[in-house]
């Protein structure tokens, strides 16, 4: 028994070492939440939840590998893989498959992936790779040269059409400014210039972006076309009430009222099932997600870790909100995953590498404070 | 030096960034109260808003139209009925464009400019219509077209639905009344009387004759089902079905085959034909001449026929025998010989002499028949029909005292027949004038209109259900009953029926040999006057008055000449009859528009429908198989 029990004991603490229990709960708790909703919208095809295990586990493997790399040895990767995801969004914008009108996967012989996925990651790498190099000699024309670095991306992903992984990536690239120290009075200024540039961009945009920005003003207008999926999921929040439909009696998700209901829009299956008390206890989860997130990078060794895992962490409220707001109508349709909830493989791989970042980065912590 | 300030540097940022954290924190609880927010508003606040919003979505109900009951005549037989057919239907909030949609199924289905016509109306008609049937009676070469072709047609399909049938084609058509689509004004009604809910579903309503009165009747409760449907609104399941139940079958007092009889003697003639039983007031034949095609109206009445039917100066969709208006001519006379017998006026005996005209201050009123009559007692007045012996009549009985007696006779006033549309038609009197005009000097009644309503002429104007019904009184020796075409209701499941016994109105008070003396002097007339022609070797007994009405005013010394006057300015020929003479069975009443002297036009189709009623004799060209011999059994199940 005692021999037996050594080697068991020491394996248990060799894989905990480096994973970090707040976040690990947190995280599990958040995907035991997603798996509820996920196989009440997939109860005509019970093999999506099968898959999402599977994803899942893999997704489990890549963080526990991340969070045992040191975030020096990370900040190793940032330039290769900035570059490289940088190639593969010009070679899906020259050779990518077309799925619903936008060009956004590459097909790789065994499976499609979406390059820009990858970026909302190698993104907060580089640049925070890039600032960690500028520390202390900080100046302005860095935060000029880190906005090149995060534009040419981000326009790929525009031009996909993506405009809601644009969104984040932008989102991610501005986080890692914003918390090296961007000065304020440059962010008012660059958000005024961007609220005078919404205009030409308006130009810019698709046909369907435009509907879908102007019937989140009043989905009623188009009840039946780009209204329908804001209508159909507010109706579906809505009828939940405080307590909710209970699982797996979610009348708008069971009767395929709700579009997407197991990727962009399972909030508005798990909303119409848990109610308003299931909706709390989300927030809450994201709440405690993020609010470690903070502390995490507050505490980090290095400019490069404490950048990249502020970033990370905002990233996560970002999915979270964007999603949320979405599905209960209050921002534009925009496909953003709800995180650690929404179906699909390669959204939770980088949740969870992110996931793994901060475990890493907490890992190595200054272990003194100055 | 250097250290140090690196250190300071580091030191500033470190808290710069700490500082970062926390206005990032701040975004963050902001960010989530907003969604807390929000989710209060959604799921609390208007939770109720989105509960039964969600409620619509998950269950649609299906309403299930009830099948029309069957309308059968006295004897079973069947003269309305319900047949499935293939309709091809647009969806028009499924289509692009309806008049596309229209373009390219003419090119696999043949659609007539009618067809589009009628649609076009529907769709005009219709309040947010579901579909709208393009069209109706596809034949099965027509339905294995679209049925191969059906992919490249979005939102038009094929459909079953039964739609009425009348085996008869126009013969009743009055009586059995039309179909319409339900359109707004019907919806509106329907509300009101708040059964609205009870036709969803329901495409058709009944417009006119028993379709009409009988619409609650007949159209029978709407069932439902309630189906969870998905957001496409395909039918996922039937989570409860309320069967409908069947409307009532409705039969009729009518007599088919008389009926048909009777509208085969009119021919082509217009005119009005009304038979009752005495002694019930059961309608055996009620006929307006001419009709119309019944089944024409079953799918939506194309417009162009539509404009025909009513642009048609025979005015077809009139009902003649109950909303036609016709100076009685001298089949009021019997009325008149009553009247004067029961008010002391004459006596059986008295007699006048009839030299052809009656003088009335400066007028002269002239009788038929130019030389006049002779000597004449009242039986002959009738036999013959001598006018100056009524002019004479009317004079000394005053025009007050007919018009109390016609009243009890239930003339001027509506009978109260269970058809819509029913005229009152105009018994004279001076009150009538009175309130009838305006200007004073018309106002007022002049004795000299007095003479001609003893010839049933002047202000005279009774519908021919009335005229029938007064001869049923007579008949019946004073016992007016209402006028009913529908002798009871039954129910299709059960077979239970409810009968509607006959409604005594009054008894008139006639005395027995008064009657009796009458109708001695009408059969006279069959035996030996103006209707011995028509009803000669008659194989039973009757009594009968010729009449010719007036239809404009002859000058005083112009000679009534048929051929030169416009036939539309003709007389119009009546004859009045019961028979047999003794219980009678049947009273009648026939006009003929335009038909000239009663004894020409009128009195030989009442003979025919009297010769079938009778004994059963067919006029030639009738034997051949009729669609009446198809008895009820072919009913539509439920």
């Amino acid at each position: 028994m005692e021999l037996a029990r050594f080697p068991l004991q020491r394996i248990a603490l060799r894989v905990a070492e480096g994973i970090d229990g707040t976040l690990l709960v947190i995280i599990l708790a958040l995907s035991m939440l997603g798996f509820a909703a996920l196989f009440s919208a997939s109860l005509d095809n019970p093999g999506r939840v099968l898959n999402q295990l599977v994803s899942l586990s893999i997704a489990l493997s890549a963080m526990w590998v991340t969070a045992q790399i040191a975030p020096q040895t990370l900040m190793r990767f940032a330039v290769p893989a900035y570059v490289f995801g940088l190639a593969l969004l010009v070679a899906v914008a020259l050779f990518g498959d077309v799925v619903n009108g936008a060009r956004r996967w590459l097909n790789v012989g065994v499976t499609r992936f979406q390059p820009s996925e990858m970026m909302k990651l190698a993104l907060p790498l580089m640049l925070a790779w890039y600032f960690h190099r500028r520390e202390a000699t900080l100046r302005l024309r860095d935060f000029a040269l880190a906005a090149l670095l995060l534009a040419v991306p981000f326009a790929l992903i525009v031009r996909q059409p993506d405009l809601g992984t644009a969104a984040l990536v932008g989102a991610v690239g501005f986080y890692v400014i914003f918390f090296a120290g961007l000065s304020w009075r440059v962010i008012g200024g660059a958000a005024a210039l961007g609220v005078v540039a919404l205009f030409p961009l308006w130009g810019m945009l698709h046909d369907y972006q435009r509907r879908r920005v102007l019937t989140l003003l009043d989905p009623t207008q188009d009840p039946l076309g780009a209204g329908y999926h804001i209508i159909q999921s507010t109706i579906a929040v809505g009828s939940g009430g405080i307590s909710g439909k209970g699982w797996l009696n979610g009348t708008q998700a069971h009767l395929e009222f709700i579009p997407e209901r197991h990727t962009d829009f399972i909030f508005a299956v798990y909303s119409e099932e848990f109610g308003l008390i299931g909706n709390f206890v989300l927030l809450v989860l994201y709440a405690l997600l993020i609010g470690r997130g903070l502390v995490i990078s507050a505490n980090a060794a290095t400019v490069f870790a404490r950048l990249l895992a502020g970033s990370v962490t905002l990233m996560f409220f970002t999915y979270a909100f964007v999603n949320m707001g979405m599905v209960s109508g209050i921002l534009p349709v925009v496909g953003v995953p709800l995180p650690f909830l929404s179906y699909g493989g390669t959204a939770l791989l980088t949740l969870f590498i992110g996931a793994g970042v901060l475990m890493s980065v907490q890992r190595h912590r200054k272990l003194v404070q100055t | 030096m250097m250290g140090t300030a690196e250190l300071r540097n580091y030191e500033r940022e470190l808290q710069q960034f700490q500082l970062r954290i926390g206005v990032a924190g701040i975004v963050m609880l902001v960010a989530f109260g907003v969604l807390v927010a929000r989710f209060v508003f959604l799921q609390v606040v208007q939770h109720e808003h989105y509960r039964a919003k969600a409620e619509d979505n998950r269950i649609s109900i299906v309403p299930i139209t009830p099948n029309r009951g069957l309308i059968t005549d006295r004897n079973g037989v069947v003269v309305a009925r319900n047949v499935s057919g293939y309709t091809l239907e647009i969806f028009p909030r499924r289509v692009k464009s309806v008049e596309a949609t229209i373009d390219e199924l003419a090119e696999l289905i043949e659609i007539t400019p009618r067809d589009r016509a009628r649609f076009k109306r529907l769709t005009v008609e219709t309040r947010n219509p579901e579909s709208l049937p393009i069209r109706t009676r596809l034949t099965d070469e027509d339905v294995a077209k679209f049925a191969a072709n059906r992919f490249r047609y979005q939102g038009v399909e094929i459909k079953a639905r039964l739609f009425r049938q009348y085996p008869f084609g126009d013969v009743g058509s009055h009586v059995i009344g039309y179909m319409g689509r339900v359109n707004q004004a019907d919806q509106a009604a329907l509300e009101q009387e708040g059964v609205d809910a009870n036709y969803r579903g329901t495409d058709y309503i009944g417009r006119s004759g028993v379709e009409g009165t009988y619409e609650r009747e007949l159209h029978g409760t709407t069932g439902f089902e309630q189906v969870e449907i998905d957001a496409a609104g395909r039918g996922i399941r039937t989570l409860k079905t309320t069967p409908a139940q069947a409307g009532n079958n409705v039969v009729l007092t009518l007599d088919m085959r008389l009926q048909r009889v009777a509208e085969t003697a009119f021919g082509e003639r217009r005119g009005a034909m009304v038979a009752i039983e005495p002694g019930t007031g059961a309608v055996l034949a009620l006929v307006s001449k001419p009709g119309f095609d019944l089944n024409l109206f079953v799918d939506g009445i194309d417009p162009l026929y539509w404009a025909e039917l009513n642009n048609n100066p025979d005015r077809p969709l009139n009902n003649r025998a109950i909303a036609g208006v016709y100076p009685p001519g001298s089949t009021f006379k019997p009325f008149m010989a009553l009247a004067a017998l029961e008010m002391g006026k004459r006596t059986p005996k008295s007699t006048i002499n009839d030299p052809g005209y009656f003088v009335f201050g400066d007028r002269r009123f002239r009788d038929s028949k130019p030389g006049g009559h002779g000597v004449v007692d009242l039986h002959k007045s009738i036999v013959v029909s001598s006018d100056v012996y009524y002019y004479m009549l009317a004079n000394d009985m005053g025009i007050d005292a007919i018009a109390a007696f016609m009243k009890k006779l239930g003339l001027g006033a509506r009978t109260g027949v269970d058809l819509q549309g029913e005229a009152a038609g105009v018994l004279p009197s001076p009150e009538w004038k009175q309130a009838r005009f305006k200007r004073a000097e018309q106002q007022r009644w002049y004795p000299g209109e007095t003479i001609s309503i003893g010839i049933g002429q002047g202000y005279n104007a009774y519908t021919p259900i009335q005229l029938a019904q007064a001869m049923a009184t007579v008949a019946a020796n004073g016992a007016m009953y209402r006028p009913r075409v529908v002798g009871h209701i039954e129910n299709p499941r059960s077979r239970e029926r409810r009968s509607f016994e006959p409604e005594l109105v009054q008894q008139v008070a006639l005395r027995k040999e008064y009657v009796e003396f009458v109708k001695r002097a009408m059969a006279g007339v069959t035996r030996e006057g103006t209707g011995a022609r028509a009803f000669a070797r008659a194989e039973y007994t009757s009594g009968g008055k010729t009449g010719t009405a007036q239809v404009i005013a002859m000058k005083q010394n112009e000679k009534y000449d048929e051929k030169k006057i416009d036939e539309r300015h003709r007389d119009h020929s009546l004859y009045i009859a019961f028979a047999p003479l003794d219980n009678p069975i049947i009273a009648t009443l026939v006009i003929v528009e335009n038909g000239g002297f009663g004894a020409r036009a009128a009195a030989p189709i009442s003979r025919t429908v009297l010769d079938y009623y009778l004994v059963g004799k067919l006029p030639p060209g009738l034997q051949a198989a009729t669609p009446e011999d198809e008895v009820d059994d072919d009913r539509e199940s439920d």
